[in-house]
C-alpha cells in the first residue's frame, strides 16, 4: 500500500513536471513530437531509476555511515553523469534516429534537475531502498505523462490557427501553465 | 579536519574511476562502427556549420555524401578545392563545382530612390525597419539600406557603398547564403557566378507608381518580355526571369528605359 501512494504522489500528485516544476527544459524542449517526447520520457526514466538505485547506495551505505553526507551533491551529481553517458551510448547503439532526434537533449539530462530533486528528495524522505526504486520508476511514469500530454496538445496546436505573436515558444508556455493549473486539482489527495 | 578533506578528495575520486572503469568497458562494449569515411570527409568541409548545402551541418553533409545522397560538389564555401578533395577520397570525378554568388536584386540607394515614405529614427536595420512600415523609402519593395546583409556576413565579404546599397566582394563570398536568409525583403538571391542576366528590381508597383518611387525600377513596360522568347516573363509589372529558356543575345538592354535588366559582367570564374 505505501509503494502504491509512493507511486501515484511521484507520477501524479506531485508530479515532477507539472507541480514541482523540475526538468522543464526537456519539457519545452523535447515535446513537439509525440514519439520523441515518449522516447525522452522513457531515457530519462532509465536514468531515473538507476539514479534511485544507485544514490541510495552511495547515500545510506557510503556516505551517511562514513559522516560523507556533505558530498551528497558532487556524488550525486557524478552518478548522474555517468549514468547519462551510458544511456547516450546505448541509445546511439540501439536507434541512431532516435539519437539524433534527441540531440542535445539527451545530454542535458546530466543536468536535469528532475533526477538530481530525485535523488535529494529520496533522502530527504528517508525512503528504504524498494522505496526508492518505486519512486524513480514513479517519477519517472510522471516525467513521461507530462511530456506526453504536452506533445499530444503541441501536435494539435501545430494543426491551429495560433496568433502570430503566440506562435512557438508563447503559446508552450501557457499551455504549460494552464497543464500545471489541471494538475493542482490533485493537490490534497495524498 | 585534515582528515576528512583526504577522506572526501579519495571517496569522490575512488567514485571517479569506478564511474569511468564501467565508461570505459560500455564504449567497447556499445561502439558503433560508422562508415570511417565520414569523419575523414567531415574532416575535409569547412566546418563552419552554416547549412548552405541544405543540410544540418557540415557532419550531416558529410554523412549524406558518403552514402551518395549528396553532391560531391554540394557545399558551396568550400568550393571547387573541397570538392576536388571529397572526390579524391571517395574515388569519384569532381564535376567542376560554380560558385554561387548572391546577387543584389535592387539599384535604389539614396540617388536613385530618395524620396521618403517617413523619416525613420531607430536601429538601423533593415528588421527593425521593415517592422516599423516599412522604412524610410517610398518604393516599398526595395532594399532597406540598414546593412543586416553586411552585418551577417562573417567572411566580410558585403559593404554598404556610399549609395547605401550593398555590395559584394565576390572573391571573398563563399557563397553561404546568409546574406539571402537576412534580407527582410527577399532581395538578395543566390545565382552561379557565370549567370549574367538579371532584372535588378524587385518593383511590384504599376508603371506609374514605380516610376515615382525610384528611377531604377522596372516599370512593368514588359519590352524585354516581348522579344526574348520566354526568357522573361512580366508578373505583376515586373520582369521574372526563366533562366533555362534565356538567351541573352535576344534581351534587348538599350530598350529598357531604366536600365532595370541589365547584362553584368562576369568578374572572375572560380
Amino acid at each position: 500500500m505505501e509503494l502504491i501512494i509512493i507511486f501515484i504522489s511521484a507520477s501524479i500528485v506531485n508530479n515532477f513536471v507539472l507541480s514541482l516544476f523540475l526538468g522543464i527544459c526537456p519539457f519545452i524542449g523535447v515535446s513537439n513530437k509525440f514519439s520523441s517526447a515518449v522516447s525522452m520520457g522513457l531515457a530519462t526514466t532509465f536514468v531515473m531509476v538507476i539514479t534511485a538505485m544507485v544514490s541510495w547506495l552511495l547515500y545510506f551505505k557510503l556516505l551517511l555511515p562514513f559522516h560523507l553526507t556533505f558530498l551528497q551533491i558532487p556524488s550525486f551529481i557524478l552518478v548522474i553523469a555517468a549514468l547519462v553517458q551510458f544511456v547516450e551510448m546505448v541509445i546511439k547503439k540501439v536507434s541512431q534516429p532516435l539519437y539524433r532526434a534527441l540531440g542535445i537533449f539527451l545530454p542535458l539530462i546530466t543536468t536535469n534537475c528532475a533526477i538530481l530533486g530525485l535523488a535529494l528528495l529520496l533522502v530527504m524522505r528517508d525512503y528504504s531502498f524498494v522505496e526508492s526504486i518505486v519512486f524513480g520508476l514513479g517519477s519517472g511514469a510522471g516525467f513521461i505523462l507530462a511530456l506526453s500530454i504536452m506533445a499530444g496538445i503541441r501536435e494539435e496546436l501545430e494543426l491551429r490557427d495560433v496568433p502570430k505573436a503566440f506562435q512557438g515558444a508563447p503559446i508552450t508556455l501557457i499551455v504549460a501553465g494552464i497543464l500545471a493549473l489541471a494538475f493542482m486539482g490533485f493537490a490534497g489527495m495524498i | 579536519m585534515d582528515m576528512t578533506i583526504i577522506i572526501a578528495i579519495a571517496t569522490m575520486g575512488g567514485l571517479g574511476f569506478l564511474f569511468a572503469g564501467g565508461l570505459a568497458i560500455a564504449d567497447k562494449k556499445l561502439r558503433v562502427e560508422e562508415n570511417p569515411l565520414i569523419a575523414q570527409v567531415n574532416e575535409i568541409l569547412p566546418n563552419a556549420n552554416c547549412g548552405g548545402c541544405g543540410y544540418a551541418g557540415c557532419y550531416d553533409f558529410a554523412v549524406n555524401l558518403v552514402e551518395g545522397k549528396a553532391k560531391v560538389n554540394g557545399c558551396p564555401v568550400g568550393g571547387n578545392d573541397v570538392a576536388q578533395e571529397v572526390a579524391l577520397l571517395m574515388g569519384v570525378d569532381a564535376e567542376a563545382s560554380i560558385k554561387i554568388v548572391p546577387r543584389i536584386l535592387c539599384r535604389g540607394g539614396n540617388k536613385e530612390a530618395i524620396k521618403k515614405a517617413a523619416e525613420y529614427y531607430g536601429p538601423l536595420s533593415c528588421k527593425a525597419m521593415a517592422l516599423v512600415a516599412g522604412g524610410q523609402k517610398e518604393c516599398s519593395y526595395g532594399c532597406l539600406g540598414g546593412g543586416d546583409c553586411v552585418n551577417v556576413c562573417t567572411f566580410g565579404a558585403m559593404f554598404m557603398n556610399e549609395n547605401g546599397l550593398p555590395e559584394v566582394i565576390e572573391d571573398l563570398c563563399t557563397g553561404c547564403g546568409m546574406c539571402a536568409k537576412a534580407c527582410p525583403r527577399d532581395i538578395i538571391e543566390m545565382h552561379p557566378i557565370d549567370r549574367e542576366v538579371f532584372v535588378l528590381c524587385k518593383n511590384h508597383d504599376d508603371p506609374k507608381r514605380s516610376k515615382e518611387v525610384c528611377d531604377a525600377a522596372c516599370i512593368g513596360c514588359g519590352i524585354c518580355a516581348r522579344k526574348s522568347d520566354g526568357g522573361v516573363e512580366m508578373v505583376n509589372f515586373l520582369g521574372i526571369m526563366h533562366y533555362d529558356k534565356l538567351d541573352p543575345e535576344k534581351i534587348p538592354f538599350e530598350k529598357c528605359s531604366t536600365g532595370a535588366i541589365t547584362r553584368i559582367h562576369k568578374n572572375s570564374i572560380n
